[in-house]
């Protein structure tokens, strides 16, 4: 008898068999994943899509399966709507601003100040308010920014008080809630950046703030516009923390929200409007070159 | 009257309770081409960065052309850095790398484009302005380091290692092309390396530096031939040492002597001839290593210990060269070749 591989059990039989036909391999890989991805998501976003083309019986507020564009003329032609969803980018915009200029320095300690034994640990803490629930800790900015509450307390002695709620209080509390997404990209990406580059900018001259423009921002740029993602796409779908803290504002996502029971194709219409506007975000993102290494 | 671009008094460094440099005083005149060698560790890189002012010293103070600078920052230094890995910007042409240093001067955007253009030039890679550091080759990256530490004429060049990461050829072309460049230039260059090979050819002044500490200041002839420590005489060029009962027996005299292999000549024991006065030594060649340009010998004394011989390949070929493996041979050199090597302190 001649030695060949040892005795082939069906576990071994089946493993060289998929050895053989990577096709069958990749098949059985990815069958699951992708009935996933074309059904539930894709699928999803076709059916938003398609009933936003239908309009509603005002009378008995059903459904009604007829052809017509009528809910983007609305959109279109109403100031109401036209208001609502360029507060909400700027909502977005401003939140990502705020998280970046706070998320900054953070990063900048965790990733190169902080003893590198610390750091896996302060990385960590930057997490753990995720760990939260989202509805607990709007709740808990209600009290904070509530009339008499612990803002205003804080503020008091120097003789402001808290902005209450309203747009202000949602671009603080949104904030708040997507800062980790942002300080996490930007760690990684000063973690990467060679210690050298700024011993080199030193070197030929410039001074620390010089380096920080001419050589830190440049190269960080991508995790900044990778964390950007997160923190506008995120505050340009919210709708509970404008709820709870925002008192009248309207957002495009309670706008949505509030049209679901009333006018469904209507709220699907709105609803691809953030769909839009953050492709169009991705598709301006995607120039700095940010999508690449992610 | 020639002035001193740097001098370093009892300059020490610690990292937490490992001291990396232990008191290293040195005088690096203006214009002279200065190696600092060492094997890793040793605490010539800790120099370096301390003089561009990366570190701070421990203890000590660095004076550059007079002026005390130990506590001042990198940019308010007139020295510039060519970094063992180059450390270009990635996001920056080639070109405007080079012009950063000028850009930050304030120096007109007319004239930063023309120097960084020459700076280039001069450094063989005009042309390649516009292309970004990863389009470039090593030794094409080095140039550009060079060019950007250059185009701003610092009244000091530091170079850590600047060659290590290329290829012999390479290196061996570029060590032609920095010493010419220094001389062009006339800019005092502190050149750190542990290729002593690379310290002797291109140097005006070595130190060799050993745990933190400079063993011996000299040209590269004296470290060469003269070597103050024993660590000296081992790390630059091979170690050739006679200590104890060999060195009483061969040479005469108590202590530890250097000699080196080119020094000496290989003579079959049966055969006369050779410098009648010439000093000497009896043994057997445990092996012959053929170097194709050069033979070495290493050869066991009757005295005890052994010395390696480096003879030029004038008339003999590789198979002359074997049949001498396990024979009996006689070593000469020069009494003056005979360098008596002090203990170290």
């Amino acid at each position: 008898m001649t030695k060949t591989a040892p005795a082939a059990g069906f576990v071994r039989r089946l493993a060289g068999t998929l050895h053989r036909r990577p096709r069958l391999q990749l098949s059985l890989l990815l069958t699951a994943p992708l009935t996933w991805l074309v059904l539930a998501y894709l699928g999803s976003l076709s059916a938003l899509f398609l009933s936003a083309f239908w309009t509603t019986d005002s009378f008995t507020s059903s459904v009604v399966k007829v052809w017509n564009t009528d809910n983007f003329t609305t959109l279109f032609e109403s100031d109401v709507y036209r208001q609502v969803a360029l507060r909400s980018v700027g909502v977005a915009l401003a939140v990502t601003a705020l998280c970046a200029v706070i998320a900054f320095p953070v990063a900048f300690y965790t990733a190169r100040i902080a003893k590198p034994r610390w750091r896996p640990l302060l990385v960590v803490a930057i997490l753990t308010p995720l760990w939260a629930s989202y509805l607990v800790k709007a709740y808990a900015w209600r009290l904070i920014l509530a009339e008499g509450g612990l803002l205003d307390w804080l503020l008091g002695p120097l003789g402001l008080e808290g902005p209450g709620y309203g747009l202000t209080a949602t671009v603080l509390v949104l904030t708040y809630l997507w800062l980790p997404y942002m300080i996490l990209p930007i760690h990684a990406g000063l973690e990467q950046l060679p210690d050298n580059l700024l011993d080199a900018s030193a070197d030929l001259g410039a001074r620390t703030g010089r380096t920080f423009r001419s050589v830190v921002l440049p190269m960080l740029l991508p995790s900044i516009a990778a964390g950007s993602v997160f923190t506008f796409s995120l505050s340009l779908g919210d709708y509970i923390a404008v709820q709870i803290v925002g008192g009248k504002t309207q957002l495009i996502g309670n706008l949505i929200y509030s049209n679901i029971t009333l006018d469904l194709p209507l709220a699907a219409a709105l609803g691809t409007v953030p769909v839009v506007i953050i492709v169009g975000y991705l598709l301006a993102v995607r120039r700095t070159g940010a999508l690449s290494s992610l | 009257m020639e002035g001193k671009a740097i001098r370093l008094q009892s300059l020490r460094k610690s990292f937490g309770k490992t001291e990396a440099v232990a008191g290293v005083d040195l005088e690096i005149s203006d214009g002279e081409f200065f190696s600092m060698l060492g094997p890793s560790g040793s605490g010539k890189t800790t120099v370096l960065r301390m003089i561009a002012g990366f570190e701070p010293p421990t203890g000590g103070t660095i004076e550059l052309a007079g002026r005390d600078v130990t506590r001042l920052a990198p940019f308010e230094r007139d020295v510039h850095t060519v970094f063992q890995d180059y450390a270009l910007f990635p996001h920056m042409t080639i070109e405007q790398n080079v012009a950063y240093g000028l850009k930050i001067q304030k120096v007109s955007k007319a004239d930063r484009l023309r120097r960084a253009r020459e700076a280039l030039a001069d450094v063989r890679l005009d042309g390649l302005g516009d292309r970004r550091p990863s389009q470039l080759s090593g030794g094409q990256r080095q140039r550009v380091a060079l060019a950007r530490a250059l185009v701003s004429r610092p009244r000091v060049l530091l170079l850590d290692e600047p060659l290590g990461a290329l290829d012999l050829k390479l290196r061996e072309q570029m060590q032609i092309e920095l010493k010419e460049l220094q001389r062009e230039v006339g800019i005092t260059f502190v050149f750190v390396t542990h290729d002593q090979d690379e310290a002797l050819t291109m140097s005006d002044r070595i130190a060799v530096f050993n745990r933190g500490r400079v063993e011996q200041v000299g040209t590269p002839a004296e470290i060469y031939e003269r070597p103050a420590t024993p660590f000296v005489a081992g790390f630059v060029g091979t170690s050739n040492l006679l200590t104890g009962p060999a060195a009483e027996q061969v040479v005469g005299e108590t202590g530890t002597f250097s000699i080196r292999p080119e020094k000496i000549r290989v003579l079959k024991e049966d055969r006369d001839g050779g410098t009648p006065d010439a000093s000497g030594a009896v043994g057997t060649v445990a092996e012959v290593v053929y170097l194709g340009d050069a033979t070495r010998f290493l050869v066991d004394l009757d005295a005890g210990g052994r010395l390696t011989a480096l003879q030029q390949n004038l008339e003999t070929s590789s198979e002359d060269v074997a049949a001498y493996r396990g024979s009996r041979v006689r070593l000469q050199w020069q009494p003056r070749h005979t360098v008596r090597v002090p203990d170290a302190p």
